[in-house]
């Protein structure tokens, strides 16, 4: 079937007009070009997005307390309330699908500035936390280290501090390791820096702020077995948006909310928005998809007619085949291999131009600096090799029609016509 | 070697129906040469695409070489003209874009021939019709007499049981017409049966029977005094 005559044969069909053989080609080369180009266009905004959830555990929703709405058990409406340590507890115990619970306390920031180092002061937001929020943080530590479980255990009085507080209280070549920051009077040694792992926006602030063992800060500042906050982060197999009410619902048990009290706990749920981002995703793949393979249709059926024309033209010839003995499979064969390579042909020169392009746009990327919601737009292998699936299937149905009426030509009647 | 009883074909066009073969009775023998005579319309090319298998016929019954040849499909009338028949046409239809030498290795390709055998046989025949140095020409290439010589080697190519020639000399000049019918006298020499459809009367009888059709049967068959056309060339 792929002898080398058939081959022989395809080259000398297309090369005898070149032009046409061009002008058919171009469609569908347009058509895989856009395909391309669109689905890199939504990598790369996917990219861009995913970065910002990068090495986050998604399957996280965080949560505090705000003011009761409802008055319940004798307690008023608009009461002030906190989370408590047992809850932390009761949470792990009743819920087992959870897999990292961390409690945070935090100073609500004041005027004037709470830290100070030496001649240097700051206005920075402290908070105290399990060792486990790494987990659910977007950032990582560039120097020294993270608080550990041993220094919740002896309350330690530790800090890591943001990149920008560095920046603010210390001189480039000062070491930072080591020394000491009063925070709203009382000293604290730094044992690390962490960075922001997201490129975009947010990080100027999130990096000025300060990590102290949970232990450590409830013990500094008077917070007794008050909780403040919780980032709560389901195990793998469960999804965290299911549990959520439950959570709520213990909690609001625990701490005496009416339940039908919406507005006491309040929370925000990481995983339901990035599903949501997700889902968005999987809509711009599907434009592509629908955008490129309408284009393609539009090539497919130029193919299509001047293959018709091309049958047209060599009706003779194909009689003359027919007359030699040739049979008509052969030709309904050598009509669709035709469209195939014509098809796959200019398709792989679309893909070729359309990778060019992404690549000349990641060389600009590179120039001009990161750009918000958008990184490095490409597409992956399974992308090229489903392209050239849907070229093999074009190339079929373009050459179907042309290759039926080619079999239906009798020998008799293009020899006729002299 | 064929066998032709009571053929008729008549060509259907709107209502009107036109009767062109209207009971042929004819059967020629192996090593035959004939020609096939008779004025123009008046259905010799209908016969030879007949025995051709490139048209059906009305009723009647047509056997080649003991094969009783019916209610064929396209795949199998393509195998049987593939390995009993070769063709020779007035307009020589050769193929434009191949070489003298692929078109005369396209039957060869057509039965499965192996890419080198194949080459090697038409080149054979390409020497045999004296064109060996043209082999690798374009048709475009060739005079009119050349391209009928590789017309005729490509019908040689698939070894046929016999040969069909409809006006295979009528683009030709004189001179160039005895050329190939020499070529045809030898070919026919070895053997081959060959049928030529003719309006010229000395091409008919460098032939060894001429056929005279009029209104669709059989007017007059007869066997002829061979006139060698080498005489002339
Ligand atoms: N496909 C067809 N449809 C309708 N009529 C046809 C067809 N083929 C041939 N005929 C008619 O049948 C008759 C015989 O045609 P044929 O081609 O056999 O004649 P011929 O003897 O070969 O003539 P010529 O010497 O001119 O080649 C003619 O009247 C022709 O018009
Ligand atoms: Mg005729």
């Amino acid at each position: 079937m792929f002898n080398k005559d058939r081959w022989k044969e395809i080259v000398e069909v297309m090369s005898s007009n070149v032009v046409r053989t061009i002008a058919t080609a171009f469609g569908v080369g347009w058509g895989i070009f856009i395909l391309i180009i669109l689905l890199a266009a939504g990598k790369g905004l996917e990219n861009g997005i995913r970065q910002d959830f990068n090495g986050v555990a998604t399957n996280t929703i965080f949560m505090w307390t705000e003011t009761t709405s409802m008055a319940f058990e004798g307690l008023p409406e608009g009461r002030n309330f906190n989370f408590k340590l047992e809850d932390v507890e009761l949470l792990r115990q009743n819920i087992p699908e959870l897999r990292i619970l961390s409690p945070r306390n935090s100073i609500r920031l004041e005027e004037g500035d709470n830290v100070v180092r030496g001649t240097e002061t700051g206005r920075y937001r402290v908070f105290g936390d399990y060792p486990e929020i790494i987990e659910q943080n977007p950032m990582y530590v560039t120097h020294g280290r993270f608080f550990n479980h041993n220094d919740i255990k002896e309350k330690r009085k530790v800090v890591v501090i943001g990149n920008r507080i560095r920046d603010e209280l210390y001189n480039d070549d000062e070491e930072v390791l080591g020394t000491y920051l009063k925070i709203s009077g009382i000293n604290f040694m730094v044992v690390g820096i962490y960075k922001e792992k997201t490129s975009n926006g947010g990080g100027e602030n999130s990096e000025r702020q300060i990590f102290m063992p949970f232990t450590t800060f409830s013990q500094a500042f008077n917070r007794a077995d008050n909780v403040g906050w919780m980032a709560i982060t389901a195990k793998d197999g469960s999804s965290i948006s299911n549990l959520t009410e439950k959570i709520v619902n213990t909690v609001k048990q625990s701490r005496k909310i009416h339940p039908k009290d919406e507005r006491a706990i309040g929370y925000f749920d990481l995983y339901e928005q990035f599903n949501r981002v997700q889902s968005l995703f999987g809509a711009l793949r599907f434009v592509a998809y629908f955008v490129g393979i309408l284009v393609l249709i539009s090539g497919i059926i130029g193919v299509s007619n001047i293959m018709l024309i091309v049958i047209k033209e060599r009706t003779k010839e194909i009689g003359i085949r027919r007359a030699l003995g040739e049979d008509p499979w052969s030709i309904r064969l050598q009509v669709l291999m035709e469209s195939v390579f014509l098809t796959i042909m200019s398709g792989m020169i679309g893909i070729i131009f359309g990778a060019l392009s992404i690549y000349g746009i990641n060389t600009l990327l590179n120039a001009v600096g990161p750009v918000d919601m958008f990184l490095n737009p490409s597409v992956s292998l399974g992308v090229v090799v489903s392209a050239l699936l849907i070229l093999v299937v074009s190339g079929l149905l373009a050459g179907f029609l042309p290759a039926n009426s080619a079999i239906k030509i009798r020998p008799i009647e293009a020899l006729r016509n002299e | 070697m064929i066998e032709i009883k009571n053929l008729h074909k008549s060509y259907k066009m709107g209502k009107n129906s036109l009767h062109v073969l209207k009971g042929i009775n004819f059967s020629v023998e192996e090593g035959e040469l004939v020609a096939i005579m008779g004025s123009s319309g008046s259905g010799k090319s209908t016969l030879l695409n007949i025995l051709g298998m490139l048209d059906e016929l009305d009723e009647g019954s047509y056997t080649l070489d003991g094969v009783p040849i019916k209610n064929l499909n396209e795949t199998k009338a393509a195998q049987y003209r593939n390995k009993f028949l070769g063709f020779i046409f007035q307009s020589f239809n050769l193929i434009n874009y191949k070489s003298a030498l692929e078109n005369v290795a396209l039957p060869l390709y057509y039965q499965k021939v192996g890419r080198k055998e194949r080459q090697e046989k038409a080149l054979k025949y390409l020497e045999q019709v004296g064109l060996k140095q043209w082999a690798t020409h374009l048709p475009s290439e060739l005079s009119g007499g050349q391209k009928q010589r590789v017309a005729i080697a490509r019908a040689m190519a698939a070894e046929p049981k016999v040969l069909l020639a409809d006006e295979p000399t009528g683009a030709l000049d004189s001179t160039t017409s005895y050329e190939v019918m020499d070529l045809i006298q030898k070919i026919n020499d070895q053997g081959n049966t060959i049928l030529v459809v003719t309006h010229e009367e000395d091409i008919a009888h460098m032939c060894k029977r001429i056929v005279h059709l009029k209104d669709g049967v059989i007017v007059e068959d007869k066997k002829v005094e061979q006139v060698r056309a080498s005489q002339y060339v």
